[in-house]
This record gives structure tokens, sequence and C-alpha cells, in this order.
């Protein structure tokens, strides 16, 4: 609306400066059990400095970013050794703007055991959007790892059917990527317009 | 076969085999063109639109005979993008989409939702106590509307009329006081990122206390109707079987993990809200079977009541502190009240604004089409909704919307056991063992 691009914003109130959307990776000492979560991956797992991108404790949740190839070890190691016997599923995420790792699975973790709570975050291009199917590790992913694939496109190797499942089989695209159009339409009221949620102005 | 064409019992040939469509109550002539056929092995499609299946969930069972040996569930009959719309809105109108994802549970919905945000902002422990104790007040309401659905509907599915009446009648008296805090029965975007939306009303407390009084006394009808009732034990006991190991691997939570003898709740183990403070039980039962979920949620219900009596007396003591927290940079302004005709704009503040204070009204209307800036990053937060855990994933990218919001319904997650529990079953076991779930398609699909 009023054709401004970018951010409409030129009164300060908001403040014009954007925040990075990417965290930078904590240093030991992360706090709480996360230093206990890592010393025992660590021990249990030789390739642990290879295997994690890096770990990111923010706002008290930990954040292990795991190398694709090595994603299916890891999680049959934190289920079987480290005790996470539950996976509360897959959500997706899509960043353009992080060239050659667009896209981005995050698992949330649950020990019943610990009563901990940890989080898997896998990065992929879009080009080559494979990652491991965790199903045999968790069998609960199997409808998550659908909808991530429906929704982002990340195709799940080894999934047993990876098939869309909220959108009808024959949809194009995945909805949830920030490449793919909201839709909406005006809506006009007395003569005037109002344009679509995704064409309205924003900061 | 027959001499006549049955509009409503038609059936055609294709690649497949024998194509018979069921409407209504002709199962006789299926069955006499069946048995003619001499096939044992029936495919049969149940639902999307079928009174039993909780909303427009679909079936696809295989049966050798009445028993089922194979069951998929298809499912995205009800899918409304509400995670892709959030996104092109401000973080507080996300609210009032994710209040329509679980319709059944809408102020989990909303309180999983603005715990994530406020986690986000670094203002959970601004959040005041009287709006803590409101959102644990209307949560545990919400668990007793919502499991009087589970219990009314379910006991419906298997033929019992009467308990479904008296619990649609219960739940009655929790919308009215629904009704009567927030001015909406349901789907009410009562729970803000901050705070509440308002106060609660004059007098309200003492209509809850009497309305805790009358539920604890008619919850007894639903009692005497099914517990012990010898029907109903046969149609749920030792129905739709799932054990330890296969709630874990399924990541099933809630009634469903609880019936396997685990006291897995989230209200104790990792409390919000302040639930440390408060004096409950976990009900849980060693059946792993339909009667135990059913049992447990009967149990729940006074576990709720209790939850609530001590709400009140808390209320009580916190009166007058304000539901919204004091950063002026995130509070939403816009003041609501409950007037005769339902809710809307309270007329002090559309006095202050309109004819007092020129900052006011600026800070009204930025803050209403800006919204809030939200720091990047990502949570995920978790709380126990009447049907498990219900999680909540977040990302900012520090502006006043959201980048990603996803929900992780329980309902969603729970349905994937329905293969677990129904095949090898009979068929009329399936409708029991799906109930037992309690999906609300709403969440399944969002």
């Amino acid at each position: 609306m009023f054709g401004v691009t970018g951010s409409g914003d030129t009164s300060g109130f908001g403040g014009l400066v954007a925040s990075p959307i990417n965290i930078g990776s904590t240093q030991r000492p992360f706090g709480g059990y996360f230093d206990q979560v890592a010393d025992d991956l660590e021990r249990v797992y030789p390739l642990f400095s290879d295997a994690i991108e890096k770990v990111v404790v923010d706002r008290g949740e930990l954040t292990l970013f795991i190398k694709r190839d090595r994603l299916f070890d890891v999680a049959k190691i934190l289920r079987d050794q480290l005790k996470f016997e539950m996976c509360m599923g897959v959500s997706g995420a899509h960043y353009p703007s992080e060239v050659g790792r667009e896209l981005h699975a995050v698992y949330s973790l649950l020990s019943i055991t610990r009563n901990q709570r940890i989080r898997l975050e896998v990065c992929v291009s879009d080009k080559d959007s494979h990652l491991p199917s965790l199903v045999e590790v968790w069998a609960g992913l199997n409808w998550h790892e659908r909808e991530t694939f429906d929704m982002f496109g990340i195709i799940f190797d080894n999934h047993s059917g990876l098939t869309r499942i909220l959108m009808p089989d024959d949809w194009p695209g995945h909805p949830q990527r920030k490449d793919y159009p909201l839709g909406g339409i005006d809506i006009e009221y007395k003569g005037a317009t109002v344009p679509a949620p995704s064409q309205r102005r924003s900061y | 076969m027959s001499t006549y064409t049955d509009p409503y019992a038609s059936s055609q040939e294709t690649t497949e085999g024998r194509v018979y469509s069921v409407t209504g109550g002709d199962w006789d002539s299926l069955v006499t063109e069946i048995g003619a056929t001499k096939e044992e092995r029936v495919v049969l499609n149940m639902g999307p639109q079928h009174p039993s299946t909780h909303g427009v969930l679909r079936l696809v069972l295989e049966l050798e005979g009445e028993t089922v040996t194979e069951t998929r569930c298809g499912i995205g009959y009800l899918h409304t993008g509400i995670e892709k719309n959030t996104e092109y809105r401000n973080w507080t109108q996300g609210v009032t989409f994710v209040t329509r994802m679980d319709y059944l549970s809408p102020l989990f919905n909303e309180t999983a939702y603005c715990l994530g945000v406020e986690k986000l902002l670094g203002i959970t422990n601004d959040v005041t106590q009287r709006a803590t104790v409101i959102r644990v007040m209307m949560m545990e309401f919400n668990r007793i509307s919502s499991h009087m659905v589970a219990l009314g509907t379910g006991a419906l599915e298997l033929g019992a009329i009467s308990p479904m009446i008296f619990a649609f009648r219960e739940r009655e008296k929790v919308l009215d006081i629904f009704e009567l805090i927030s001015g909406l029965r349901m789907n009410m975007a009562y729970v803000r990122p901050g705070g509440l939306a308002q106060d609660l009303p004059q007098g309200s407390l003492s209509k809850i206390r009497e309305t805790v009084k009358d539920l604890r006394h008619n919850f007894k009808d639903n009692e005497k109707l099914l517990i012990g009732n010898s029907i109903w034990i046969k149609r749920t006991q030792g129905i739709g079987y799932l054990d330890l190991a296969g709630c874990t691997t399924l990541g099933v939570t809630g009634p469903v993990l609880r019936a396997t003898g685990l006291p897995w709740d989230l209200r104790k183990a990792q409390p919000y809200c302040g639930y440390e403070d408060y004096q409950f039980d976990i009900p849980t039962t060693d059946t792993c079977d339909v009667y135990g979920r059913f049992l447990i949620r009967m149990q729940e219900l006074e576990q709720s009541l209790r939850i609530i009596e001590q709400c009140v007396s808390k209320l009580e003591k916190l009166e007058g502190e304000p539901v919204m927290v004091a950063d002026k940079k995130i509070a939403w302004p816009s003041q609501l009240s409950v007037g005769g005709d339902g809710m809307g704009n309270s007329l002090n503040h559309i006095r202050e604004i309109m004819g007092e204070s020129m900052e006011a009204l600026i800070h009204h209307f930025k803050l209403v089409t800006e919204g809030f800036k939200v720091p990047a990053g990502q949570v995920y937060t978790s709380i126990e909704s009447p049907r498990g855990e219900m999680g909540v994933h977040l990302v900012s990218d520090g502006g006043t919307r959201p980048y990603r919001v996803h929900f992780r319904d329980p309902s969603f997650n729970n349905l994937q056991s329905t293969a677990a529990m129904c095949e090898g079953g009979q068929i009329a076991d399936v409708i029991a063992a799906v109930a037992s779930i309690d999906p609300v398609m709403g969440g399944v699909d969002r």
C-alpha cells in the first residue's frame, strides 16, 4: 500500500536497524544441563567435532547444528545412549538469503528419562534438498517428515512413503517456502481497495 | 444383480475391482452383493465425511471379514494454511489465527503461542501473576470442555446417547464462563503476547465458584452412566492397545501415554505458567486401552476443578493487579470491555485517545498498525493440552511479523498410532480406538 518498498518506517519508532537472523555459535560453558548433554555426546560419539557444525545456546535452549551426513548416526546415538526417547517432530524453515543452506530442518528432542529437551538443526541447499529420514529412529516422525516435504520440499531419503500429507497430491510447489506467494485478493469497499495481506506494508 | 438400480447403493466396475458406494443405512444390499462375489478382502473407505470420525478424517481399512488387516489415515481435508498466514500479520494478530487451529482447545493454542512470543521477547518473567493465574484457570476450564467433547462424542460413537447429552450440558456451562470472561465462547484470542486481552469482569469469581460446584455435582451423572457399565466395558476394555514402547517411538503424549502407567504430564514434569504452585494429581492407568484413556479423562476433570479452585483463591488476593506487561512498547494499547451487546472497544480508552491525549493516539496507532519488533532467534515452547504435548516452534527475523510459526499439534502426531491400535482388531473397534485418541482435525491439518 502507498507504494512503499522495504521498510516503511520513517518515524524511528520501530528502529531502522534490523538485527541479524543468524545467531553466532556459543562457546562453552553452555550453562544448565547443556554441558552435560554435550559431554555425554562427545564421550559416546568420537566423531562429535566432525559432525557438529556449531552449538547455539539461545533463550535457554540448546541447538546442535548437525552435518547432514552425520544426522542419522547422531540421532541414533541420542536415542539409544543419551536416552532421548522421543522426537516431538521436525519443522522446516526457509531462509532464501542463506545461499547454499536455504532449507533448515529443526528437530525437537525430548528425553523423559533425563527430563531434558534439545534441538537439532540441519541445513541443506535448495538445489540438493536431501536429508536422511529418521523414521527408523523415531517412528513418529513419519507424518512430520511428510509435512516438511509437503511444505518445504525437503526430501527425506529412505522414507517409506514420502507423499504430500496436507496439500492435495497433485499440488504444485511447496506452500511454506518464502518464494511461494500467500495469494489472496484485494478487498473492495465503497470504492476503496484494501490490498491482500501479502501486499500490505510491512515493517 | 438386482433388477432395479438403488440410487444410494450403486456399484461400478473399475480397474481395481468392483467399487460399491454406500450412503445411509443400505448395508443390507451391500452385504448381499458382496456375499455373492466370494471375495473375502474388502477395502473400505470411511470418511472424510462420516459422523464418527472426528471432523474430516478419512480412514482406509482393509478387511478380511470383520478383521482389520490394514489401516491408513488420510488427512489434510481441513488444511487452512494458518501457519503461512501468520507470517503476514504482526505477532499479536497471530493469536487470532492460532486460536482456530485446534478448535476444542483454543486457549491452549493461544497460551502456547504467547509463551513462545514472550520467550523470544525475553519478557517471560515480566508477565504479571494475575495474567498467569487467569491463563491457568482458563486453560483448565478449557481442558474440561475439551474432555467433555471427547467423552460425549466418544460415547455417542459407540451408541450411547445419554452421556453425550450430559457432556454437552456441562460443556455449555464452561462456554458460558468463557463468554462471561472473554466475550466469546470459542476462538476468543483472549491470551495475548504479554498478558491478556482484558481483565475479569466484575463478579466473575462468584460465578466461577458456582459453576465449579455445579460441574463437580454433574460429572457424577456421566460417571454413573459409564464407569462399570458392562456394555461400555465390553466395547472399550482391551481395545486399541498401545503400550509405552509404542507411545515413545510414535511420540504419543497425553491421556494415551498416561494410560500406559507413565505419569508424564508437562504441568508436573516441566512446569510452565506457575503450575508448580498448584496441588493436583496426574491420573494414570496401566491398561493401555480405550477404557484406561477414558478413565484418565474422567479423573482429569476433577483435577482441573481443583486447580480452578486454587486459581480463584489466588485471584482474590491479586485483585487490582494489571493483566498486561508494564512495557508500553509491547503492551497492546487497545482496551476492550464486555458490554451489553458483546465485546467491544472500551469507551474509556476511546475517550482518552480521541479526546484527551494525542500522544496516546499516536502510540495506539503505531503499535496497532506496525506491531512490536521481536529480537531474532527461535524458540520451542510446549504445554500440556488435553490431547498431549502442544509444541510451538517460532522463528523471528527481528521484524514485527513472525518468520515461521509451526505448531506441533498432539492430534497430528497421535493420529499416527491409529494403525498400531486398529490392525488385527475388529472393524467396530476402529471407532473406539480413534475416539480414544481424541483427534481434532482442525489441529491435525492446521
